[in-house]
C-alpha cells in the first residue's frame, strides 16, 4: 500500500469519528470509547478491502460485515454514511424515535447493515451462519465480524470459535478490538481474557496480531487472513479505546457517555487538526 | 389407526420436503432424537451439526438466513425456546428471519427424563415474541403439513413436536391444513373445547364421555397457536357460551392464555383452561404422567361439566 494512500485511509478514519462523536453527542446517549477505537479497520475494510455497492446493498455476491460488538454502531452508520449507503447528515438522527439509525445496528432499516446485532456474542455466529452459507452456494465473498475483547468473556464467542474452525470457515476473518477495557474496568480486573491469541490458537484458528491504527498493517493482515485457507483467522488488533481524542483515549469512563457541548466542540476540533496535518501530508 | 410422534413425522417431512425445496437443517447433537437424522441421510451436504450449542446454532442459523437460506434449527423444545430464548428473540426474531426451529420433546410426555427436560414454558415464550408463528400439530398428518407451511410462510416459525407416539388423526390425502386457521373437527351446542397438540385425541375422547350424559360439546383444534384463529374461537364463544382449552403446557402462557386474551377483549364467557398447573414436571412413564398431571379426557369432560354450570 503507497504511503498516499495510507493517508487517505487514515483522514477517512477521523471522519467516521467525527460521524460516530456527532451521533453520540446529538443522541445525547451511545458509546464513544469502542467507536473510536475500530475507526481506523472499519475505513481500511470499507474503503480498501470489502467487496461493497452502496447502490446496492443487499447484492449475492457481496462481502458481509457484522458488527458483534454492536454498541459500536455510530462508528459502523459513520462508515456506511461515509461510503454513500445514506446521507452523512442524517449521523445527527441516531437514537431518534423518528430515525432509522436504531441504538445497535438494525438490518431491517439501515441500508448496508448485514446482521442486527447489539447483544453481545450473537454477531460472531451470524457471521459463522454467512460464511457456511458462502461455502454451500460456492461463493467467494468474505465474511468480517468485529468483536469487543470484554464481548470474549461471553460464552457463546466460544461456541462460534469451535464451530468455525469445526467447519473451516476460511472465509470468515474475526477482528478484535482489544483496547483492554470495558464498561465496569480493566478487562483482565473484570473478568480476564487474556491470553487471547493462545485461546483462538487453541481453538484450531489462524491468529494475527496487529496494530489497530495501522491502515497498511490492517490492510496486510486482513490480505494475510484471506490468503490462510482450511481455517478461520482473527486478527487481535491491539488499539487505544477513544483513538484521537486527547480526553478520551484510554478511559473506560467515554464507554458508553455521550460528550457534553465543550467537549463535543474540542473532539471534533482535534479531529479536524488531525485531519488538516494528513492532508499537508498527502 | 396406528400412532406415531409427531417428532417422527418431522423428521419424514424434512427428509421428503428437502426433495422439493433447498433447505438447510442444523442441530444441536441431538439428531437422533429429534429425527433430523433423517434428512442427514439423505442430504449430508445439507446438514450441520452446531455440537452441544444452542445459542450458536439459533444464531448460526440466523446468518443463514441473511444469506437466503430457509434453514431449520432443532433441538429439544427446552434448550431451543429455553436455553437459546434470548438469540431467538434478537438473531431470529427481531430481523424477522426466515428460520424454522423445529423443538422436539415438547411438554410432559417426554416421560423419564423428567421435570429438566420437560418443557412446559415454550410456547409462552415463544408467543411473547414479535413476528414468531407457532405450530403445535396434533398428529403427524399435521405435523407433516405444518413443516411444508412453515417452509412456505416467510419469517420465523416455533413447531412444537412431541416424543410419545400419539394416535393418527388426520388423513393426509384429504387433510387441509392452513397455517393460522383453527378447525373445528366435531359440532356441538353446549360448550367448546379447544384443544393444542396430543390434547386433541383427549378433546375427542372427551365428547364421546360427554354425549353419554346427554351434552353436545364442540371440538376445535387449534395448531396454530400464533397468530391465533380469533373467528373460531369468537363463534364458539357466541354459539356455545362456554370454553374449555386443553394443552400439554402450564396454563400460564400457553394455549389457554391466548384462548383467554381473544375472548376477554371480544366476547367474554366461562372459561376453564386443562393444562399442567404451573407446576414442574418429575419422571414417570408418560401415560401415567399424563393422567396425574390431569391430561386426560376424563378431566377434560369434568372441565366442561363445571364451566357449563357457569354459563348465564
Amino acid at each position: 500500500m503507497d504511503k498516499k494512500r495510507v493517508t487517505e485511509l487514515k483522514i477517512i478514519a477521523n471522519k467516521i469519528r467525527k460521524n460516530a462523536l456527532t451521533a453520540v453527542y446529538s443522541a445525547s446517549s451511545g458509546h464513544p470509547g469502542g467507536s473510536l477505537s475500530i475507526a481506523d479497520v472499519l475505513s481500511v475494510l470499507y474503503f480498501e478491502v470489502m467487496n461493497v455497492d452502496p447502490k446496492n446493498p443487499k447484492a449475492e455476491d457481496r462481502d458481509r460485515f457484522v458488527l458483534s460488538k454492536g454498541h459500536c454502531a455510530p462508528a459502523l452508520y459513520g462508515t456506511l454514511a461515509e461510503r454513500g449507503f445514506f446521507p452523512v447528515e442524517d449521523c445527527k438522527t441516531f437514537r431518534r424515535a423518528d430515525s432509522y439509525l436504531q441504538g445497535h445496528p438494525d438490518m431491517k432499516g439501515v441500508p448496508g447493515v448485514d446482521m442486527s446485532t447489539g447483544s453481545l456474542g450473537q454477531g460472531i455466529c451470524a457471521a459463522n451462519g454467512m460464511a457456511l452459507a458462502g461455502k454451500i452456494d460456492n461463493k467467494d465473498y468474505r465474511v468480517y465480524s468485529i468483536l469487543g475483547d470484554g464481548e470474549l468473556e461471553e460464552g457463546q464467542v466460544w461456541e462460534a470459535a469451535m464451530f468455525a474452525a469445526h467447519y473451516n470457515l476460511d472465509n470468515l476473518t474475526a477482528i478484535v478490538d482489544f483496547n483492554g477495557l470495558q464498561i465496569d474496568g480493566d478487562i483482565t480486573k473484570v473478568m480476564n481474557p487474556l491470553p487471547i491469541d493462545e485461546k483462538f490458537k487453541a481453538f484450531n484458528w489462524n491468529v494475527i496480531v496487529t496494530d489497530a491504527h495501522d491502515p497498511e498493517a490492517l490492510y496486510n493482515a486482513l490480505n494475510e487472513a484471506k490468503a490462510t485457507k482450511g481455517k478461520p483467522s482473527v486478527i487481535i488488533m491491539k488499539s487505544v479505546k477513544g483513538k484521537g481524542v486527547s480526553f478520551m483515549e484510554n478511559q473506560a469512563g467515554w464507554h458508553g457517555s455521550a460528550p457534553n457541548e465543550e467537549q463535543y466542540n474540542q473532539a471534533i476540533a482535534e479531529l479536524d487538526a488531525q485531519i488538516k496535518e494528513l492532508e499537508v501530508e498527502a | 389407526m396406528g400412532k406415531i410422534a409427531t417428532r417422527e413425522a418431522y423428521g419424514l417431512a424434512l427428509a421428503e420436503f428437502g426433495e422439493k425445496y433447498d433447505i438447510v437443517v442444523l442441530d444441536a447433537d441431538l439428531s437422533k432424537s429429534t429425527k433430523t437424522d433423517t434428512f442427514k441421510k439423505k442430504f449430508p451436504e445439507r446438514f450441520f451439526n452446531a455440537g452441544i450449542a444452542e445459542a450458536s446454532m439459533m444464531t448460526t442459523a440466523a446468518g443463514l438466513a441473511t444469506c437466503g437460506k430457509t434453514v431449520f434449527a432443532s433441538s429439544f423444545a427446552m434448550f431451543a425456546a429455553g436455553r437459546a430464548f434470548e438469540q431467538v428473540r434478537n438473531s431470529i426474531g427481531y430481523p424477522n428471519l426466515n428460520v424454522k426451529i423445529g423443538a422436539t420433546h415438547a411438554g410432559i410426555s417426554v416421560g423419564e427424563d423428567g421435570a429438566s427436560h420437560q418443557c412446559l414454558e415454550d410456547i409462552g415464550i415463544m408467543r411473547t415474541i414479535p413476528n414468531m408463528t407457532i405450530i403445535n400439530p396434533a398428529d403427524a398428518t399435521e405435523a407433516i403439513l405444518a413443516v411444508e407451511a412453515a417452509i412456505k410462510h416467510q419469517g420465523p416459525v416455533y413447531l412444537r413436536f412431541g416424543r410419545l407416539a400419539v394416535p393418527e388423526l388426520f388423513d393426509r390425502a384429504t387433510y387441509k391444513f392452513e397455517l393460522g386457521k383453527g378447525v373445528e373437527l366435531e359440532a356441538g351446542t353446549d360448550a367448546t373445547i379447544v384443544a393444542t397438540g396430543l390434547m386433541v385425541p383427549e378433546a375427542l375422547e372427551a365428547k364421546k364421555i360427554l354425549a353419554e350424559e346427554g351434552i353436545n360439546a364442540r371440538v376445535i383444534n387449534i395448531h396454530t397457536i400464533k397468530p391465533i384463529d380469533k373467528d373460531i374461537l369468537i363463534k364458539a364463544a357466541k354459539e356455545t357460551g362456554a370454553i374449555v382449552t386443553a394443552e400439554e403446557h402450564n396454563v400460564i402462557g400457553g394455549l389457554g392464555s391466548a384462548v383467554a386474551e381473544v375472548l376477554c377483549e371480544n366476547l367474554p364467557v366461562p372459561m376453564r383452561r386443562v393444562g399442567t398447573q404451573d407446576k414442574f414436571g418429575k419422571s414417570g412413564k408418560p401415560a401415567i404422567l399424563l393422567e396425574e398431571y390431569g391430561l386426560t379426557a376424563k378431566n377434560i369432560a369434568e372441565n366442561v361439566k363445571e364451566v357449563i354450570k357457569l354459563k348465564k
